[in-house]
């Protein structure tokens, strides 16, 4: 298969011009059906089975079985992905459920500062300097190294 | 309504830097950009096939940074990289690209610490190491988390910063010698876009599929590397006449079996041995074969391509499988616990950590070891060398010939390697990093993001001493979009001929093109099938095949803008292969024999070899060019 979608759970996320599984494919595999209003993957033999469809889907309605030409049938992989961490479920095919929770950052959501407040030295404004954006300090040591 | 060319509107935007691609290269250039962009009033624009949060190979996420220099945690010199680079390339490398990535890399660290990564500590609050040179993360949000940064740093830049996604590009523009932009469709809207530019950052990541993979039907796509990278850096840059080196440096990774799930933390963290099925330890049992390879094959750590070599060697003489003895490495890990309850708690830890390495980046071995029914604990889980990928950043080298910085240079080194501006190709305003970037190996994802920091500030300061927007001539654009567009006018004008509408006389559809090509890679460019080896006449065959391919290429036929991706992609694949059969074939001398061996020249010969082959395009025609290896420090 290997993305898949559930039936029952698509909602073709309420009409929007843009479902959010469309949004993310980096292979740019999910259509939405216009008249079901479903969104399907149209090219599963070129996915990656990254599950980043899976992930973002507000439906649950994805999910990811594994590659037929070399995966059993029964086995399921399913995350479920909060703003700090993402917790997920491993069906294994004699039916063994194993639970892991990992972090995923740890500031919130939107809130990365570019230059990390870091400082930079007046010096690197001499676009020809090597010095980049936030160094020396960001490099943890005095200068930047050179030959 | 068939699609029609007819039917594109055309979409002009003019910016000073162009950014092309939107992963851990693009990202890094970004943020940059935008910054020294803020203080000199330029306007950056970046364009993504798909969406920046998760495009490109960390897609999926990742589970180690494998580049920390640690100039402070561990007292390490970019020159300690540089010479472990060195020797894992076989000699081949440009030591000022990977001295220059080196020192800046921590800093990338450093920011991506403070953007939200979770990077693991100890108990002490130093970072948890994989192996010599690679720390541990919580990898599932990096992408997103880079994307974030980038994003923040556009939006500082107001009107002066704008982002398109599911633009694919297909085309540079040129002004002369001088790159003046780019070419693409939106995949989403019939629209046509021409970027205009005084500099372009191309960092469009490696490739993929150019050869046959080992999976069939509905896995095709499991590939190590992503199937979403297919070789636009190596086609556009080409195509702006830049030079290009080590397109014969493809990349063999050694992994899980099938699903392609990473070795490293078996290997650095866990300490895992890798035997074959007699029982043997082909590392130890195949050491001999290594003085063939010296210097390289007598160091420590062992070159990547050794490791496979060695591997080969036995998988090839019948004593596969390869097996990664995981039971062994958990028994002792847990075995050195002091008593039971501790060994019940490191045996759940083992158990998190080795999970997910495999959920943070490659999330089908775990459905995999699932689906088997594997416990790690209790037997060991078969290894293998995947298909070969064009990866510059990781353990290959392919990519763009570009100028390092002026004060890593010796005397000897200046004149070879330096041409005003840091990370410049060879066509003047075309800058890169990255996959894109070649010979400068190593740099994986975070030297990545590094590199793309570096060659944005230099095209800054490129633009503001050619703050001249080059002429496009309306001829050019017009030829660009002829090419861009091609393949929905051949479908529509030939479609109805026949009851099915794949196959037809008068064109080709993108997925048997793909087919063919790696049908011709895989036979006659050392893939799978050939078990990685190859020779001259092979390559002469291969090369005839790739002729009649490049020929039919203009019949490749699009009936929807899906499929009109999938037609430049092939494309795109099809100057990789070109670029990569021809280096083989100017390099008459085996020196990486894990990645592909030469039959009719199977020995490492460093007199005649130990140099850059370099190849560009010259009035439509390949062009060879040798380059001298220096030694920097
Ligand atoms: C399976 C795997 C595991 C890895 N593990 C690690 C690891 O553990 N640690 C580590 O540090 N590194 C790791 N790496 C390496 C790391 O992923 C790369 O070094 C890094 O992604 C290279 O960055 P890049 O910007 O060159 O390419 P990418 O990050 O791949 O970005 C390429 C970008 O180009 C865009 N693009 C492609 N074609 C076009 C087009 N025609 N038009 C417009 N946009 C286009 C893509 O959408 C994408 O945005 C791994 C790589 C792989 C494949
Ligand atoms: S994201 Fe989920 S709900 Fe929305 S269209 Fe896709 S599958 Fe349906
Ligand atoms: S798993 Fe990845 S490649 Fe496959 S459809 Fe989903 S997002 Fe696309």
């Amino acid at each position: 298969m290997p993305s898949y979608v559930i039936t029952e759970k698509c909602d073709g996320c309420k009409g929007q011009d843009k479902t959010a599984c469309m949004h993310i494919c980096p292979n740019d595999l999910m259509v939405l059906d216009k008249e079901t209003m479903k969104a399907y993957n149209r090219d599963p033999k070129m996915c990656w089975e990254c599950m980043c469809c899976v992930k973002i889907c507000p439906q649950q309605a994805m999910a990811v079985r594994g590659y037929a030409d070399f995966v059993p049938l029964g086995a399921q992989a399913t995350p479920l992905r909060g703003s700090e961490d993402i917790m997920w479920t491993i069906k294994f095919r004699n039916g063994t459920l194993k639970r892991f929770k990992f972090p995923i950052r740890t500031t919130p959501e939107g809130t990365a500062v570019p230059d990390g407040g870091f400082k930079t030295d007046p010096a690197a404004d001499d676009l020809k300097s090597p010095l980049l954006m936030s160094e020396p300090e960001c490099l943890y040591v005095d200068s930047l190294p050179t030959l | 309504m068939t699609l029609k060319s007819t039917d594109f509107e055309t979409v002009e935007v003019t910016t000073d830097l162009l950014i092309i691609g939107g992963g851990m290269a693009s990202c890094g250039a970004t943020v940059e950009a935008a910054y020294w962009a803020k203080k000199n009033n330029i306007k950056v624009t970046v364009v993504d096939k798909a969406a920046m949060d998760r495009s490109g190979a960390v897609a999926m996420g990742l589970s180690a940074l494998n580049q920390y220099v640690g100039m402070k945690a561990k007292g390490r010199s970019p020159a300690d990289y540089v010479n472990y680079v060195r020797q894992d390339l076989m000699g081949v490398s440009r030591e000022d690209l990977v001295f220059d990535i080196a020192r800046h890399v921590d800093g990338t660290v450093h920011l991506l610490e403070k953007w939200g990564l979770p990077i693991w500590t100890d108990a002490d609050g130093n970072y948890v190491f994989e192996g010599a040179w690679q720390l541990m993360i919580n990898g599932e949000s990096y992408k997103i988390i880079v994307a974030e940064a980038a994003k923040n740093a556009m939006a500082e830049l107001g009107d002066a910063g704008e982002i398109y996604e599911r633009v694919f590009i297909t085309e540079p523009l040129m002004d002369g010698d001088k790159v003046a932009g780019a070419v693409g469709f939106s995949t989403r809207e019939n629209k046509f876009y021409v970027f205009k530019a005084k500099a372009v950052f191309c960092a469009m990541g490696g490739a993929v599929h150019v050869f046959k993979p080992r999976s069939t039907g509905e896995g095709f796509g499991r590939s190590w590397y992503p199937p979403f990278n297919s070789g636009s850096s190596v086609y556009f840059m080409m195509k702006a006449g830049a030079e290009h080196t080590c397109q014969e440096v493809r990349f063999i990774p050694v992994r899980f079996k099938d699903a392609y799930g990473p070795v490293g933390a078996w290997f650095l963290l866990f300490k895992s041995r890798a035997t074959t099925a007699l029982g043997g330890e082909y590392m130890v049992e195949n050491r001999a074969e290594l003085d063939k390879w010296a210097p390289y094959g007598l160091v420590k750590p062992i070159p990547a391509n050794l490791r496979n070599w060695l591997m080969m060697m036995d998988t090839s003489t019948g004593k596969g499988p390869a097996y990664m003895r995981t039971e062994e490495a958990i028994k002792a890990i847990v075995d050195s616990e002091p008593d039971p309850k501790a060994q019940k708690k490191r045996l759940k830890e083992v158990e998190s950590e080795a999970w997910e390495d495999f959920l943070d980046m490659t999330i089908s071995q775990a459905i995999l070891w699932a689906g088997t029914n594997t416990a790690p604990e209790e037997k060991p889980s078969e290894l293998q060398a995947c298909d070969p990928y064009f990866i510059g950043s990781h353990s290959g080298a392919s990519g763009a010939w570009l100028s390092g910085p002026e004060d890593l240079q010796t005397a000897e080194s200046k004149a070879d390697y330096f041409w005003g501006y840091n990370r410049m190709a060879t066509t003047k305003g075309l800058f890169a990093a990255g996959d894109a970037s070649g010979a400068s190996s190593h740099k994986f994802s975070d030297g990545s993001h590094a590199e793309g920091r570096i060659a944005a500030k230099a095209a800054i300061a490129y633009i503001v001493d050619n703050n001249t927007q080059p002429n496009v001539d309306a001829g050019q654009i017009e030829a660009t979009k002829k090419v861009t567009l091609q393949a929905t006018d051949v479908f529509a004008e030939s479609c109805e001929q026949t009851t099915d509408p794949d196959i037809n006389e008068n064109y080709i559809i993108p997925e048997q093109y793909m087919y063919r090509l790696q049908k011709i890679m895989d036979e006659y460019a050392g893939g799978v099938i050939a078990n990685f080896s190859t020779n001259k006449p092979l390559m002469d065959i291969g090369l005839e095949l790739l002729t009649f391919l490049q020929e039919d290429s203009e019949k490749l036929a699009a009936r929807d803008l899906h499929e009109l991706l999938r037609a430049h992609e092939c494309l795109h694949r099809t100057m990789q292969a070109q670029t990569h059969i021809r280096t083989m074939y100017a390099r008459e001398e085996t020196r990486w024999p894990g990645y592909y061996f030469r039959a009719d020249t199977p020995k490492m010969d460093d007199a005649n070899w130990l140099k850059f082959i370099n190849i560009k395009l010259e009035n439509g025609e390949f062009k060879m060019i040798d380059r001298k290896i220096h030694t920097i420090c």
